[in-house]
């Protein structure tokens, strides 16, 4: 196929490193995902050691004030942005299509751009530790990012690695919109949904909806920085509070964006585990809508202090106490799942159990903050990263393992070891709240966030102490679950198709799912209907491997392409070009990464979906 | 968003003697605006004007150029959607910076 | 349907769930996620709106009947549009192909005159008459007030507007440029699709979706500008505002 303007062969059967790199099988990008998100998660989880050390007695000298500085900014951005974002995209990819009985997403190629931009914004920022990263916080409050503030390239390439990491997210939500929408089998309508699947439909909606807004905060900052515009800068009548502004409007429903998919996980996991339904599937999918709808309406809460006016602080607080209420009906719900079930305490039930008594906990203290009188004495204390580790870590990272190891048998095809599994969760519930729950203690107690030390006889020594002690709990808890699952994935028991009895029907294929994922597409007749047809006459055995290797013969599957990574690798360089673009010639690295990014979208977009020429020799 | 969505509600599309209508209409009220616009003694009541008028040029282009009344009622959420949040949010914001007081 | 059989309705798709098409949701969805990154914008501007603290306004630089004229033109450009997509649906390729070059042409000319407004805004010229100065504007009787001081007959300044000079230079400049931007990438969509349509099989009567698509977008462009030409140009000059 000839195709203007480079014509290359396509990557028909590619093999080796280049069956990664082409690939546009969700599963495997999905894997791609999770690998990368969970070494950017221990990468963040280094920052946060060093700054534990640091805090762990006063005037320690561990690090100096202004790398302190940049291990909370590289830590707050990294967890969220590269680490558990995409860690839930991982799942997105893996889970969903496997879910509603699709054999691919709706934009395969889409999909593998996402990852490679994903990729390229994540290296970009981490590699910004080279001569600086960025040290005005996860938030980046104006004037802090100022170029009087803040000279050097930290905050550039924060600002530039957030916006690609941004159409990385922002395509991979278009892309799961549409799936969702428009790739389920038949029978399988929104009210048959897996709850993961829904949750993820609704973090998808907020992330189109929210992301241009910072979008747009950070092309405003970009040119403040490089052109000396006026946005920011107080001295021309600029306002620093509306960066504050655009950056909640954002940021809100960003910290739904984060918790909502871990809820599906454990809305999955618990009726597992107990043999019961979900109880009140409905009102759990509502409670999820009602969420994503509030998460718009509350974010000036993180800025009571700012002085707003009594008015819009009431308004504030009370929209905030008002989304504990489907948050509440949610944990009443997995309560009510639990209850009288016949449970079985596997791995990931012990995460999804440990999920919500620390997400209770965090709650608590939300809405605790979420009087805004109260939150004067909380702001910028450590209350407050006690609240958001609990809602952060207890929750999104608990769900998030309780699903690595729920759907490590169908994307390894292997069995975990269940004994070191149960360790690694006791040790990481425990390092969890040693770690965390002192900092509720400091945080009363008037220590401030953000500090790279303290002086000795604030009584803050003690629980910092423990605080730091926690971590190495922290430690061997999660090198425990490395070696599990490195161990597992390599040589563990081969995993039957089904091994949990579960409900949905990424069970009823074989564990790890041919290319093809159903060799039928399944007729969905009710919710849980895997499990419904397990109770059925016509249930046959699923065969534990792929069957003959002859299965699919005839499925034709969308192919391989080049033209993703290219464009992805295009965005790369004019990243880089953007942030060095007085290299040599002005802006002319940027010109040359943006060339290779429309070579690259032309390329795609003039490529068949399935070459018929070469569909022959499949 | 299930089965019955699927049902089609076509009727089909305007015809080019229809889309040079529309045209008329939208230039029409684009220079009534502009001519408003010099009516001095409106006063502040040139807002609501036109925010009407220029609402109303909107739904048109939306509703027969996007043919989004002839398409699926879900394309029309989606935009909407998008539309009324982006409305709320600048509403909200010029609220909180008292830009109505 | 009411239709012949001339074009399979377009974003229907066999084969999906809803019966539409992937990628026509995707485009209404990305639509309604680009609502959001121009209402930030909007939102920046209307925030800002008054709080210059020096420089020229709205009222200093505006003229309202170019832009009328411009919008005038992208309006028309979103006429022929629809006229080159229904031309194609009638399997006639020579009028779909005037009719994108067409609104390719008025699209470049919207452009223009963005440019032409940019860089007259830009080098913004004022006299003020110290004899006899007249109503002033608020940046004119800063000029007054700067250079009439010790008796010359004029007063003058050559500042201009820029995005540096205030915060309506920053939030102006920043929201119609943007929509410049979309405007620009429409126009290569559409040429490029023109250029698609020479090869053979590529863009038919049938094979209208990605003529469609660029529609949307295009009118989508136009919409955004409908609200800029209300809330930046008419409501900008409006004293009361």
């Amino acid at each position: 196929m000839s195709t203007f303007p480079i014509s290359i062969p396509r990557p028909v059967h590619p093999t080796g490193i280049w069956n990664w790199i082409t690939t546009i099988d969700h599963k495997r990008i999905g894997i791609l995902y999770g690998v990368t998100a969970f070494i950017m998660f221990l990468s963040g989880g280094i920052e946060a050691t060093l700054m534990r050390l640091q805090l762990a007695g006063p005037e320690l000298d561990i690090v100096s004030a202004a790398v302190y500085n940049q291990l909370f900014t590289m830590h707050g951005t990294t967890m969220i942005f590269l680490a558990v974002m995409p860690l839930s995209a991982a799942f997105f990819n893996f889970v969903i299509p496997l879910q509603i009985g699709a054999r691919d997403v709706a934009f395969p190629r889409l999909n593998a751009f996402s990852y490679w931009t994903f990729l390229g914004g994540a290296l970009m920022l981490k590699l910004s530790w080279i001569g600086g990263a960025t040290d005005a916080g996860w938030f980046g409050y104006a004037p802090l990012t100022s170029v009087a503030q803040n000279p050097g390239t930290g905050i550039d390439f924060w600002i530039i690695s957030l916006q690609v990491l941004g159409i990385a997210s922002l395509a991979a939500s278009f892309n799961f919109i549409v799936t969702i929408i428009n790739m389920r089998a038949p029978g399988m309508t929104m009210m048959r949904l897996p709850l993961f699947t829904w949750m993820s439909f609704l973090t998808a909606i907020l992330l189109v909806l929210a992301f241009p807004v910072i979008t747009v905060a950070l092309i405003e900052l970009t040119f403040d920085r490089y052109f000396m515009f006026n946005f920011f800068n107080v001295a021309n009548g600029g306002s620093v509070v509306l960066w504050q502004h655009l950056f909640w409007v954002f940021g809100h429903p960003e910290v739904y964006i984060l918790i909502l998919p871990a809820m599906g996980i454990v809305s999955e996991v618990l009726p597992v585990f107990s043999k019961k339904p979900l109880f009140g599937y409905k009102t759990v999918v509502l409670a999820g809508a009602i969420i994503a709808f509030m998460g718009w309406m509350v974010w000036s809460h993180h800025m009571f202090t700012v002085g707003l006016g009594a008015v819009a602080n009431a308004v504030f607080t009370v929209t905030t106490m008002l989304i504990a209420v489907p948050t509440g009906i949610k944990v009443f719900n997995w309560i009510g799942t639990i209850w009288g079930g016949s449970i079985r305490f596997n791995t990931p039930m012990l995460f999804s159990l440990g999920f919500i008594a620390m997400f209770l906990l965090g709650g608590i203290s939300g809405v605790m903050h979420a009087v805004s009188a109260h939150d004067a004495q909380q702001q910028d204390t450590y209350f407050v990263p006690a609240h958001i580790h609990y809602v952060l870590f207890g929750g999104a990272i608990m769900a998030i393992l309780s699903g690595i190891f729920y759907w490590f048998p169908k994307y390894s095809g292997k069995m975990y070891s269940e004994r070191q599994g149960k360790i690694s969760f006791w040790l990481i519930m425990l390092g969890q709240n040693v770690t965390f729950f002192p900092m509720h203690f400091v945080g009363l107690d008037g220590m401030p966030r953000r500090i790279y030390t303290y002086v000795e006889g604030m009584g803050w020594e003690f629980w910092n102490g423990v605080s730091t002690g926690g971590v190495f709990i922290l430690i061997i808890g999660f090198l425990l679950v490395v070696v599990n699952i490195g161990r597992h994935w390599k040589n563990g028991e081969p995993a039957p198709a089904d091994p949990w009895d579960a409900r949905t029907l990424e069970w009823s294929i074989p564990s790890p799912p041919p290319e093809y994922n159903f060799e039928k597409i399944p007729i969905v007749r009710s919710l849980d209907d895997w499990w419904e047809t397990k109770q059925g006459l016509d249930y046959k055995e699923v065969p534990a491997s792929g069957g003959s290797g002859n299965e699919g013969h005839e499925i034709h599957l969308p192919q391989p392409s080049y033209w993703p990574i290219v464009a992805a690798f295009g965005l790369f360089i004019a990243a880089y070009g953007v942030v060095f673009n007085d290299l040599l010639i002005p802006w002319a690295l940027a010109a040359v990464g943006l060339t290779i990014g429309f070579i690259g979208v032309y390329s795609w977009s003039l490529e068949p979906v399935n070459d018929p020429e070469e569909d022959s020799t499949n | 968003m299930s089965q019955e969505l699927s049902a089609k509600e076509h009727t089909g599309h305007p015809t080019a003697g229809q889309y040079f209508r529309i045209a008329v209409i939208l230039c029409a009220i684009t220079a009534v605006e502009v001519g408003i616009f010099y009516l001095e003694f409106l006063g502040h009541w040139m807002i609501p004007i036109l925010f009407t008028l220029s609402a109303f040029k909107f739904a048109l282009v939306a509703m027969y150029y996007m043919h989004l009344k002839f398409d699926h009622k879900l394309f029309t959420y989606m935009f909407v959607a998008g539309f009324i949040l982006a409305a709320c949010v600048i509403s909200f914001l010029l609220l909180l910076f008292g830009v109505y007081s | 349907m009411a239709q012949e059989h001339a074009a399979p309705i377009h974003g229907e798709d066999e084969g999906t769930t809803t019966g539409l098409n992937h990628r026509k949701m995707l485009m209404w969805a990305f639509l309604g996620s680009d609502c959001m990154f121009f209402g930030s914008l909007i939102a920046t501007y209307l925030v800002y709106q008054g709080k210059s603290l020096e420089g020229p306004l709205p009222i200093d630089v505006f003229d309202i009947p170019v832009t009328s004229i411009s919008t005038f033109v992208l309006l028309m450009s979103s006429m022929s549009m629809v006229l080159a997509y229904s031309a194609l649906t009638k399997n006639n390729m020579k009028g779909f192909r005037i009719w994108m070059v067409s609104t390719a042409i008025m699209g470049a000319t919207f452009i223009g005159f963005q440019v032409y407004e940019f860089s007259s805004f830009a080098n913004h010229h004022v006299e003020v008459d110290c004899v006899n100065p007249g109503e002033l504007t608020k940046y004119e009787q800063h000029i007054f007030d700067e250079g009439c001081a010790s008796g010359e007959a004029h007063a003058e300044s050559h500042e201009g507007l820029k995005p540096q000079t205030n915060l309506f230079g920053t939030t102006f400049y920043t929201l119609t440029g943007f929509h410049g931007a979309h405007v620009t990438l429409g126009i290569v969509w559409l040429l490029s699709l023109l250029l698609l349509s020479f090869k053979k099989g590529v863009i038919t009567p049938e094979k209208n979706l990605d003529v469609d698509l660029a529609a949307l977008y295009w009118h989508f462009v136009d919409v955004v500008w409908i609200v800029i030409f209300t809330v930046v140009y008419l409501f900008g000059v409006f004293p009361g505002f």
